[in-house]
């Protein structure tokens, strides 16, 4: 995917910055204590403050506050010790109090950064703007009646942040890996799920063009990009879009434009001049909040180990290439399983094991780790018996489709197929003298110089054992046989 | 025996609690005294049998020996505490007919105690207005006459005006009020009784239908310093679910009443003698002084400089708040809604019908002053002169006790007057809103009467938190003032 783009003019960049809004994993809503759970019969999460009813007061959950802390702190970011809840006016039918009570001039959390990982093993700083705590809106529902609306308020007042970044990602590919990062710290923190289909995590995406070396350009908001895919389709179109504008003499309209994803196409959705003046002022209804630095400490020591401190482990105590601790550490639980598999073993074998084998299987058959039906200490005593010679990793492979399939421990297979591997010298020799007999015409030409017959040898020794014989052994003996002189 | 609606809430719960009468009894009385009443349009709904219940259920408890501090008082609440299952409609159509299924912490708290509810008292709509002649329910007429003009109907003050017409007509013991500008204040002297706006955060707010959030503070009619007292002390308190209502231990204010303010010093603003203020108020102040001097505490007068501004900055913040506040009432979920072919239509024409004109208003200043471009020059700017009034008291607090100034600078105006000009009405309060945005409790005490036999009050300002120096200074003025005229 180009960074760039290669337009009649030249070269052009691609600058975006990002708005992700991600729901907060909580029991109850920002200022409510109804019920935040996704789902339910429609209007059934829903308080009298939720629902605006006259005279009804927000009361700040603190378990949002936290879990928006905890992200600041995931984000590397200032926690700021005074912020401020402002309304954000506007009419809709879904947002009952005629406002949304977000943070505007002092959000909880401040200046942040993020590593992304890019092709090639690259790494790249992305700058966290802010993060903010924010009411989410009912839901309308415009499809079961032809002349009305329906409004579901379950999530009306449900907390979200709106994570915002700098303007420093270029190009679709670090836009797709900056929204997987968050996503993943995110997970790994335990404040949101991630979880897109959902719309629990929701992205804006600021898009403008520009010469290298250049002002930024006019930008457009982007809306409606939710996931991670639609992102970059979203900026390869906007992008192409705005050079083809500004090649042909025109100038970008600072607007807000939809994604389309069935179109693949974004379209503008309200002008500059029609953009809302939202009317945002401190929210009388709530004190200012003040965090003591106590208080956001003992919050830290709770913190995770985060997705890049536990790549850099894996590369510095397993000797895992970047790219392995890079799969490894996408997902907490399957961190978590490596660990286990390669607990006191051979970690370069593990790491192998759990990529190659267990990720493709599971893959294959649409499953996550979570649901894995090998067990981490089943795959672990797969690999000590590949390890101490047990079994091949060859026959391995045979074993481990064996507990994918059946669920069972390793060695309850290898048992009860005889699939132990034969280590003993004076057997293999045997085999090895029997193919030798069988085949002079071969030894002849092996001998002869037709060295790529070795593997024709082994392959009739292990043949004759059912691939039990240990590959090492008979290597050896088949060459102290076949090249001594006599 | 005296007539028992005539009574103050301290003398019905002696003779309750002697068994002179029952609550029934008082409860009936009441009633009787609201159906010859009608013309005075205070109540918006009466609930005379939600009134009995509660007083039997009363009896219950006094002859159980469970009975509460306002044990079997019959009470006026505001039309703007949302009351479970009671009309609730802040004197607007937009809220015509709507029925809330909770109770206000500050009703609740009442009724805890063993109060009971004769009716939702009249106001002016969403609590906007100084002359409760904005009521969707139509105007509340002053129980007091203009001895030279008889005829006239005169304006009972507002936005809490149904509250004190009816505590001054005696058809109910005491009532509960809001006051963000002067909306307890300013209808107590009007109609001769007293009144007191708590510290913000003193009562809850939740429950009560919102107006400006940062200045709305629940408070109490009554026609004694004590009742108020007693109905305070029941009505305060923190509630977790405001979180503007303050933790504070709640003091038994009617201790307060000593009576002895030897030693304390009044200040007195000079920047409260405001060009074309009656002389008759001009005296009743200077009066006022000479009582405290005579009760043996000195006066000092004091300056606050940013009053000038008061008035301006608070026409600023509490409409802004109130565009925001009421942006919910919009005909989708409750109250009124004029159906259209289209969202904006329905939203067009309903809040075109269900808010009156000075709702409207106040809606459109505070959108215009929450404004993009307007904001800074408005909005922030009377939010730093808010400051500076915060300020001025504080100096002012670090010389003397309390405050002393007149209440209103007229006595209560015949309907219909001041109505074609807003800013002449604005001015009504112009002596209640500087504290108002201080947040700081204030009390208006009836102590004259003027030419006209109509009835003035004095307002006493205290510091944060400091009520009961309010009621000890009201309570002085109170006795010396010995104001025991009653309306016609």
């Amino acid at each position: 995917m180009a960074q760039t783009i290669q337009g009649n003019t030249g070269e052009w960049e691609i600058v975006i910055g990002m708005e992700i809004h991600a729901q907060v994993v909580s029991e109850a809503k920002l200022f409510s204590g109804a019920s935040a759970a996704f789902g339910g019969e429609p209007n059934t999460h829903v308080s009298f403050v939720d629902a605006a009813m006259p005279g009804m007061l927000p009361v700040l959950n603190e378990k949002c506050v936290e879990q928006a802390v905890r992200t600041g702190l995931g984000l590397n970011a200032q926690i700021n010790h005074n912020s401020i809840f402002a309304r954000k006016n506007y009419f809709y039918p879904d947002l009952p109090q005629g406002y949304q009570i977000s943070q505007y001039e002092k959000p909880i959390v401040g200046k942040g950064k993020i590593e992304i990982d890019l092709a090639g093993g690259q790494v790249k700083e992305i700058g966290i703007t802010r993060l903010h705590l924010e009411q989410d809106a009912g839901k309308s529902v415009h499809d079961l009646h032809p002349k009305k609306s329906y409004v579901d308020l379950n999530r009306s007042g449900c907390a979200l942040m709106e994570i915002v970044s700098e303007p420093d990602i270029r190009g679709p590919e670090e836009a797709a890996a900056y929204l997987s990062k968050i996503r993943m710290i995110l997970r790994y923190l335990e404040t949101c799920d991630g979880n897109m289909e959902e719309g629990s995590m929701r992205a804006d995406v600021n898009i403008s063009v520009r010469k290298p070396g250049q002002p930024y350009g006019t930008r457009c908001e982007v809306k409606n990009v939710n996931s991670v895919k639609a992102v970059q389709q979203a900026i390869e179109y906007e992008a192409v879009r705005q050079v083809e504008i500004l090649e042909n003499g025109g100038s970008i309209d600072q607007e807000t434009r939809l994604w389309d994803p069935a179109k693949m196409e974004t379209r503008s959705m309200r002008s500059k001049e029609e953009a809302h003046d939202y009317r945002y002022f401190p929210d009388p209804d709530l004190l200012p909040l003040n965090l003591e630095q106590s208080w956001i400490d003992r919050i830290k020591e709770t913190l995770p180990e985060l997705p890049d401190q536990k790549k850099h482990r894996f590369i510095d105590s397993y000797g895992l290439s970047a790219y392995d601790a890079g799969v490894l550490i996408a997902e907490r639980e399957r961190a978590n399983y490596f660990e286990t598999v390669a607990k006191g073993r051979d970690a370069k074998l593990a790491a192998n094991w759990v990529i190659n084998e267990l990720l493709g299987l599971l893959n294959k058959n649409g499953k996550g780790i979570a649901d894995s039906p090998v067990t981490a200490d089943n795959l672990g005593g797969l690999i000590e018996l590949i390890s101490d010679d047990t079994i091949s990793g060859k026959i391995a492979k045979d074993v481990f489709a064996e507990m994918f399939t059946s669920g069972k421990a390793p060695g309850a297979i290898v048992e009860e197929k005889g699939l132990r591997q034969v280590t003993d010298t004076g057997m293999i020799e045997q085999v090895v003298d029997q193919v030798i007999a069988e085949n002079p015409d071969n030894v002849a030409a092996y001998k002869g110089g037709k060295d790529k017959l070795f593997g024709f040898f082994v392959g009739q020794v292990m043949k004759k054992t059912q691939g039990k014989a240990n590959p090492a052994a008979v290597n050896d003996i088949l060459r102290k046989k076949l090249d001594s002189k006599e | 025996m005296t007539e028992l609606t005539a009574l103050t809430i301290k003398a019905a719960l002696a003779g309750l609690e002697k068994g002179d009468f029952t609550s029934r009894e008082l409860a009936k009385a009441h009633i009787d005294a609201m159906d010859k009443a009608k013309n005075l349009n205070a109540f918006i709904v009466e609930t005379p049998d939600l009134a009995l219940k509660q007083a039997d259920e009363s009896d219950k408890r006094r002859a159980a020996g469970n009975a509460g501090l306002l044990e079997g008082i019959p009470l006026g609440i505001k039309d703007l505490f949302c009351t479970n299952g009671v009309q609730t409609t802040a004197a607007s159509h937009i809220l015509e007919g709507f029925i809330p299924q909770y109770e206000s912490t500050v009703t609740a708290k009442l009724f805890a105690d063993g109060a009971l509810m004769l009716g939702k008292t009249n106001l002016d709509e969403f609590a906007m207005g100084s002359s409760n002649t904005t009521s969707y329910f139509g105007n509340v007429t002053n129980p007091w006459k203009n001895k030279n003009k008889p005829e006239a109907q005169l304006v009972p003050g507002g936005s809490s005006g149904g509250s004190a017409a009816a505590v001054a007509a005696n058809l109910v013991m005491g009532a509960t009020g809001t006051d963000t500008g002067g909306s307890i204040r300013q209808p107590a002297a009007f109609c001769g009784i007293s009144g007191i706006k708590p510290t913000y955060g003193r009562c809850s707010r939740w429950g009560i239908v919102a107006f400006a959030s940062s200045l709305d503070q629940a408070g109490t009619f009554a026609r004694t310093v004590e009742d108020n007292a007693l109905l305070l002390r029941s009505m305060s308190g923190h509630d977790p679910k405001d979180s503007t209502s303050a933790k504070k231990d709640v003091p038994d204010f009617a201790k307060a009443l000593t009576g002895d303010i030897r030693g304390m010093t009044i200040g007195i603003p000079k920047e409260y003698r405001v060009d074309g203020m009656p002389a008759e108020i001009e005296r009743l102040w200077q009066q006022g002084i000479e009582w405290i001097h005579a009760a043996g505490a000195k006066t000092i007068e004091v300056s606050l400089p940013h009053t000038k501004y008061a008035l301006a900055t608070y026409y600023v913040i509490a409409p802004a708040e109130a565009s925001s506040n009421l942006a919910r009432y919009d005909g989708v979920r409750y109250g009124l809604r004029v159906p259209s072919d289209n969202l904006r239509e329905t939203y067009e024409k309903t809040r075109a019908q269900g808010f009156g004109d000075e709702v409207k208003r106040r809606i459109m200043i505070g959108t215009y002053v929450l404004s993009a471009g307007y904001y800074d020059a408005y909005y922030i700017k009377a939010q730093k002169v808010r400051r500076l009034i915060v300020n001025d008291f504080m100096s002012a607090f670090d010389k003397c006790d309390a405050l002393l100034t007149p209440t209103a600078p007229s006595a209560a105006f015949a309907i219909g007057e001041n109505e074609e000009d807003p800013i002449k009405m604005y001015l009504n309060d112009v002596f209640t809103v500087p504290a108002s945005l201080a947040g700081l409790p204030g009390m208006s005490v009836p102590a004259g009467l003027d030419a006209a036999s109509l009835p003035l009050g004095l307002q006493i300002i205290g510091r944060p938190w400091d009520e009961e120096t309010v009621f000890k200074v009201a309570g002085v003025i109170e006795s010396l003032a010995q104001f025991t005229h009653r309306p016609a």
